[in-house]
């Protein structure tokens, strides 16, 4: 038997992923060793210590180009900057996710093994504090994130994917308030999600059939020199992109978003909208550009019909939401729409234009879901849209910063969807995807109409009996909050620093 | 040679993992057909490995057993979730799960 040579690892490069799965770790231990009424600090601060000490781990590497752990993982450009990315979003997610300034306990049930409806949950509902389990597993689910967005072979990109997914959905079990259809999105977004990433597999296999190999530079060589017939290819090619189109909530793969964003804790829900977005995208661009780009000419009509597809479906239903948490899903799935666009330009101003648009939108949601877990009532949230009449005049400074993320959200200048927008068209427009541009555009206009109506209910209606109060939000809200409203502005007023990051950051290896 | 008998298994039993899941009406029968795909593509694996010149030896076979382990981990995720439903509602039938107008 041959000797096993180990493969180098470059530990400085993957030290972000090392420390979060490090500091996921020590939080399951600290659930066990800690007593109850010093874990949800401890956490806390550990968690957020833990993803400060990646980010500037990040920072200081930000020079770093090499393929590490024996090709599986790539650190390049669009790699750090997307883990980076991932970072940011997932403290503003966690800031929304510790607080427990408006709720007793917090967003989370304390014990979810116990059932709905019994004496047991009644009691918990009023006394117990949140669950403290959210943290470690929230900060597994972004070490996943970090990992799927480095991962250059398929296999490190499926374990990944469970890696981040898992703990998400277990995420979503947890609300404290409406525990039925929290538990049940829960179990929809699980076989849904598990059947997704059943197909990634699948896919997985098929090109390992055509390549022998399924690191994506071997993917790339026998792309163009394989004499093989193709027919793996491209049924392997389908099939993995299925499954990173669930994650990114594409249509037709998007049927789950509306139920589970609406029933998962509006913290996920927050988490969610903006990491996972990020990590999927992420994911999808190194596929498509490092491992597949010699097939672009096949795949771009039919991804550029999912572009589309998606876009309509997003924009159409979105007008036709009773409940804000469901309103921002179908945006959310028309925002994967545009960023399909960025990403089917296929080239290195896509490859910038779509990395500047997560970044972009992930500020905005989060902050959007941090003002949806204000408004509430005494059953807690109050999503359905009429309760949201006449909240301008219950308290201008809120509906005055959601008007403001809405008008964000419509692609309106001064703030970062618009510059968003405009760079991920501009960008399909050089690479002749013209009429993408159009349907964008269309699409861009009719969302506009749901976002608008908001606006006008909030403002030009009088308050009624059952408009809700607006929670004054405790400080880690707030921080999140503020976070995410001076970003959307920044990047919409002086876009042109992060623009040059994205350029700059723009180059894959392979 | 190729070696027809387990690549036709596979996708067979593909294909029933599949109709399993848009068939099957018991959220336990859908995670065993879940699994059913994953045990399909653990059989591609292993076969592909026998007949694809992959530069490194039996990765195939490796393969195979990081599936093995996550389709571990996603059993244990699921049936968590599943009985929990299963306490809430005595029932695991998926289409008894109602995700609009439950306010509990």
């Amino acid at each position: 038997m041959e000797d096993l040579s180990l493969p180098k690892i470059d530990y400085a490069a993957v030290a972000p992923m090392l420390i979060l799965f490090g500091v996921a770790c020590v939080g399951v231990l600290f659930e066990g060793v800690l007593p109850k009424a010093a874990r949800r600090v401890t956490q806390l601060v550990l968690a957020l210590l833990g993803l400060v000490a990646a980010l500037s781990v990040i920072v200081w590497q930000s020079d770093t180009r090499v393929l590490t752990a024996g090709g599986a993982v790539a650190i390049d450009g669009p790699t750090l900057f997307l883990q980076g990315a991932i970072i940011v979003l997932g403290i503003m997610a966690l800031l929304l996710i510790g607080d427990r300034a408006m709720e007793h306990g917090g967003a989370f049930v304390a014990q979810a093994a116990i059932t709905v409806g019994s004496e047991a949950d009644r009691k918990q509902a009023v006394k117990e504090q949140g669950a403290t389990e959210v943290y470690p597993l929230t900060v597994f689910a972004i070490a996943g994130m970090l990992l799927f967005v480095a991962a250059n072979d398929l296999l490190t990109m499926f374990v990944a994917l469970e890696v981040f997914s898992l703990p998400l959905y277990l995420l979503c079990a947890l609300a404290r308030r409406r525990r039925l259809l929290s538990q049940e999105a829960a179990l929809k977004y699980f076989l849904l999600g598990a059947y997704a990433s059943a197909f990634f597999l699948f896919g997985v296999a098929l090109v390992y059939g055509f390549a022998g190999g399924v690191e994506f530079g071997t993917i790339h060589d026998s792309v163009t020199e394989s004499t093989q017939s193709t027919v793996l290819l491209y049924a392997g090619l389908a099939m993995i992109a299925i499954g990173l189109l669930f994650k990114a909530a594409a249509a037709p793969f998007h049927v789950w978003t509306p139920d589970v964003y609406q029933g998962a804790p509006t913290p996920i829900t927050g988490l969610m909208a903006a990491c996972t977005k990020v990590a999927a995208f992420g994911g999808l661009l190194r596929v498509l550009y490092v491992g597949f780009d010699g097939v672009a000419w096949d795949y771009t009509p039919i991804l550029g019909v999912v572009a589309v597809l998606t876009m309509l479906i997003g924009a159409v239903l979105a007008v036709t939401q009773t409940d804000i948490k469901r309103l921002l899903a179908y945006s959310s799935i028309a925002n994967a729409g545009y960023l399909l666009v960025g990403v089917l330009a296929l080239s290195k101003d896509g490859l910038s234009s779509t990395m500047f648009y997560l970044v972009a939108y992930g500020f905005t949601v989060i902050a959007a879901f941090g003002v949806v877990t204000l408004v509430r009532d005494a059953d807690g949230e109050a999503t359905h849209l009429s309760r949201w009449a006449g909240l301008g005049r219950r308290s201008p400074l809120y509906a005055g910063i959601f008007t403001f993320i809405l008008l964000a959200f419509a692609g309106i200048p001064l703030t970062s969807g618009f510059i968003a927008k405009f760079a991920v068209f501009g960008a399909a427009l050089d690479s002749g995807e013209a009429w993408l541009v159009v349907f964008g555009v269309v699409t861009s206009m009719l969302l506009a109409f749901p976002y608008l109506r908001v606006v006008v209910m909030m403002w030009l209606s009088e308050p009624g009996e059952s408009t809700p109060t607006v929670s004054i939000p405790g400080g880690l809200t707030a921080a999140a909050l503020v976070i995410g409203v001076v970003a959307t502005l920044v990047l919409g007023v002086a876009p042109a620093p992060l623009l040059d990051l994205t350029t700059s950051a723009a180059d894959f290896v392979r | 040679m190729r070696p027809v008998i387990p690549y036709v298994t596979a996708a067979l039993l593909f294909g029933l993992g599949v109709y399993g899941v848009l068939r099957r009406r018991n959220a336990v029968l859908v995670l065993m057909s879940v699994e059913l795909m994953l045990n399909a593509v653990n059989l591609i694996l292993i076969t592909a490995d026998t007949t694809v010149r992959a530069a490194l030896p039996q990765t195939g076979q490796v393969f195979a057993l990081f599936v093995i382990v996550i389709a571990a981990a996603e059993v244990g995720v699921g049936l968590a979730i599943v009985l929990q439903l299963y306490r809430l509602r005595a029932t695991v039938a998926v289409d008894d799960v109602p995700l609009e107008k439950v306010d509990a």
